[in-house]
């Protein structure tokens, strides 16, 4: 991927001017939502409201916690196509063992986690390609989620409803949620030191290198905050559904990519948005379900509807970025 | 002792190795029953990864980056394209595989066109595409229960001497993919591409026009695939292409393709797809269950990437 850059991708200036159009490619994401809110306002007025965000947001916190996971890896120049399943995993963790028998439960995920860190460090040492690594790796999680959970069932723990199911006065829970996601990861990514050398981990590896931080603890820790960030979503997930099923979280690996791309990541280069992926997810979950329900068109059209969009926003993105250059 | 040192420093070679290894294992297991029989049966299903491994091995061929993961929701589609065609006549099973080879072809365009115009990566390309591939084969395939035309069924089933007919034309299609890689200008422009796609744009190579008709290759077989699958399982189904991204991806880079592109391997994406089929078989007789299996392909898959490894990473 590191040499996908030949065929002319503009070159970043060194000086981060605000040109208008760079705040129009900035704000694209934002500005995609916006639409579907507006639409989804257009055909439906009382879906703007309390109830109706909490309804229609709720499944879209574990979607935005998978995206930001996807985001990690991605920020290492690297592909988690096993995502989806290991979120399908960690439900099935967290509604067998996390319920009966909380330590046990606690310390398997915290494992699965140490297991994503050791994938980082793996690829990096082996220089594998990080594709075929997760794809293996989504049979891996499928194959333990089934052996732990051959049919549907279990039940999240107690405190985890809880906190799933939680009012808040004004604002609706998904929302202040969405935005303490974004906000948290901003600024633990984009304003520490540390998060600038993980950037740069993808975008120059050389000269990071070079500059004397190890590589090979940037992949780990990316990885590790992926299945960190796996790991919650989890959770999150189980605590809205109640139970799992050892499928529940297959469609994440898909909509976590688009997620991070509609958020106006750049595959390639480090260049990502934490902020930009969860609105990404936002949009997606909106789009997916919600908008098509208010527009009478069948569910068959879901997955359909999340590709348009994909398509949309990147031929938006090309048209800015072509006058730009 | 020379030719065997040579023979070993074929890449190809280890996944028939391994393929062989794993047959052996489940005859031990079954004390020598079955073993033909579980040769045919691998040589039926290894049809399928065979032909969709040659396109991809093609897409990942040209370099960093370039893969299709439309695969998948393009076998389904075309599935649902031969079926609804040939509406179980077998007068008309010339058409429905055209059509379902038309239906891929076009995804495969469908593909390059949104990596040209959109300038974004094979990747986020194929799978923007596979999502809409995917909801108008929901849509088009709903509750589709047309039977392939009885003769086209016997056909994809066809066995002489234990042989299955369609796996010795895929042999042939094989040999012809090799040539065509090996000997042809387009097959070495591919290989320039992924070696290095300025260089090759320098010397001359037309970079556009290859990719395209690379795409569309990898596209078609998505197609033809669709349309024996549906034969050999007797139906078409939504779900039919899905083992077929990870498989196609594995038997690449099992069988000595390198994912970083520039060189690739068609003898040993045979090896590969007998060495998955075999090791599915074993697990089979061994009796586990379909967590375990999952769980050892998927560990198996990426002992296998490690062991390989060292190369120029895909992405």
């Amino acid at each position: 991927m590191s040499s996908g850059s030949i065929a002319g991708r503009t070159p970043v200036p060194l000086i981060n001017s605000l040109t208008p159009r760079r705040a129009l490619r900035a704000l694209l994401p934002a500005l995609s939502l916006a639409l579907i809110l507006i639409a989804i306002a257009y055909l439906n007025p009382r879906a703007i409201s309390y109830f109706g965000f909490n309804l229609m947001l709720n499944l879209a916190i574990p979607i935005a916690l998978a995206t930001i996971a996807q985001m990690f890896v991605i920020t290492g120049n690297d592909l988690d196509l096993s995502i989806g399943t290991f979120v399908g995993f960690v439900g099935c963790v967290t509604a067998t063992w996390l319920h009966d028998a909380p330590l046990f439960g606690a310390a398997v995920l915290i494992g699965s986690i140490a297991v994503y860190a050791g994938l980082g460090a793996l690829i990096y040492l082996r220089n594998l390609p990080s594709i075929v690594v997760t794809l293996g790796m989504s049979f891996v999680w499928q194959g333990l989620a089934i052996l732990l959970l051959p049919k549907p069932g279990g039940k999240a723990p107690d405190w985890l409803l809880a906190v799933m199911s939680v009012k808040l006065p004004v604002v609706p829970f998904p929302i202040i949620a969405a935005i303490v996601i974004g906000a948290v990861v901003h600024v633990g990514l984009m304003r520490t030191s540390y998060g600038a050398i993980l950037r740069g981990a993808g975008g120059n590896p050389v000269a990071i290198a070079r500059a004397g931080w190890s590589l090979l603890k940037a992949k780990v820790i990316l990885f590790t905050l992926a299945g960190i960030f796996g790991v919650i979503s989890g959770m999150a997930l189980i605590g809205i559904t109640t139970s799992a099923d050892a499928n529940i979280g297959n469609g994440y690996t898909l909509l976590s990519v688009a997620g991070v791309i509609l958020g106006g990541g750049e595959f390639v280069g480090g260049r990502v948005s934490p902020i930009g992926a969860v609105i990404g997810a936002l949009t997606l979950a909106l789009a997916a379900s919600p908008l098509l329900t208010f527009m009478h068109i069948p569910p068959d059209w879901q997955v359909g509807a999340n590709g348009a969009i994909l398509v949309i926003v990147l031929a938006a993105r090309a048209l800015i970025s072509r006058k730009d250059a | 002792m020379t030719q065997v040192r040579a023979l070993l420093a074929k890449p190809w070679i280890w996944s028939f190795l391994g393929a062989l290894a794993v047959w052996l294992a489940a005859i031990i297991f079954t004390h020598g029953y079955g073993a033909g029989g579980m040769l045919t049966a691998a040589l039926s299903l290894a049809v399928f990864t065979v032909i969709v491994g040659v396109g991809q091995m093609f897409v990942i061929t040209l370099g960093p980056g370039n893969v299709d993961l439309s695969l998948p929701a393009n076998i389904g589609l075309a599935s649902a394209v031969a079926m609804k065609v040939m509406d179980g006549n077998d007068a008309m099973v010339a058409v429905g595989l055209l059509a379902a080879l038309a239906s891929g072809l076009a995804i495969g365009a469908a593909n390059y066109l949104l990596i040209w115009a959109l300038r974004i990566p094979p990747i986020i390309a194929t799978l923007s595409a596979s999502f809409v591939i995917q909801s108008i084969d929901i849509s088009y395939g709903r509750g589709l229960q047309i039977k392939p035309p009885p003769g086209y069924a016997d056909f994809s089933n066809l066995q002489f001497f234990g042989i299955p007919i369609l796996a010795v034309m895929t042999v042939l299609f094989t040999v012809a993919a090799g040539i065509a890689l090996q000997r042809t200008v387009y097959g070495r422009s591919v290989s320039a591409i992924g070696q290095n796609m300025r260089a090759a744009w320098l010397a001359g190579v037309p970079v556009g026009r290859i990719r395209f008709l690379t795409y569309m290759l990898s596209g078609t077989l998505g197609g033809l695939n669709g349309a024996l699958l549906a034969g050999y399982f007797r139906g078409a189904n939504v779900d039919i292409g899905n083992e077929y991204l990870l498989a196609s991806i594995a038997v690449v880079v099992i069988g000595g393709t390198s994912v970083a592109g520039g060189k690739a391997n068609v003898p040993g994406i045979w090896g590969a797809a007998l060495f998955l089929v075999l090791l599915l078989t074993m697990l089979n007789t061994f009796g586990v269950s379909a967590g375990v299996r999952l769980l050892l392909t998927g560990l198996v898959i990426v002992g296998v990437i490690t062991a390989a490894g060292g190369q120029k990473a895909l992405r």
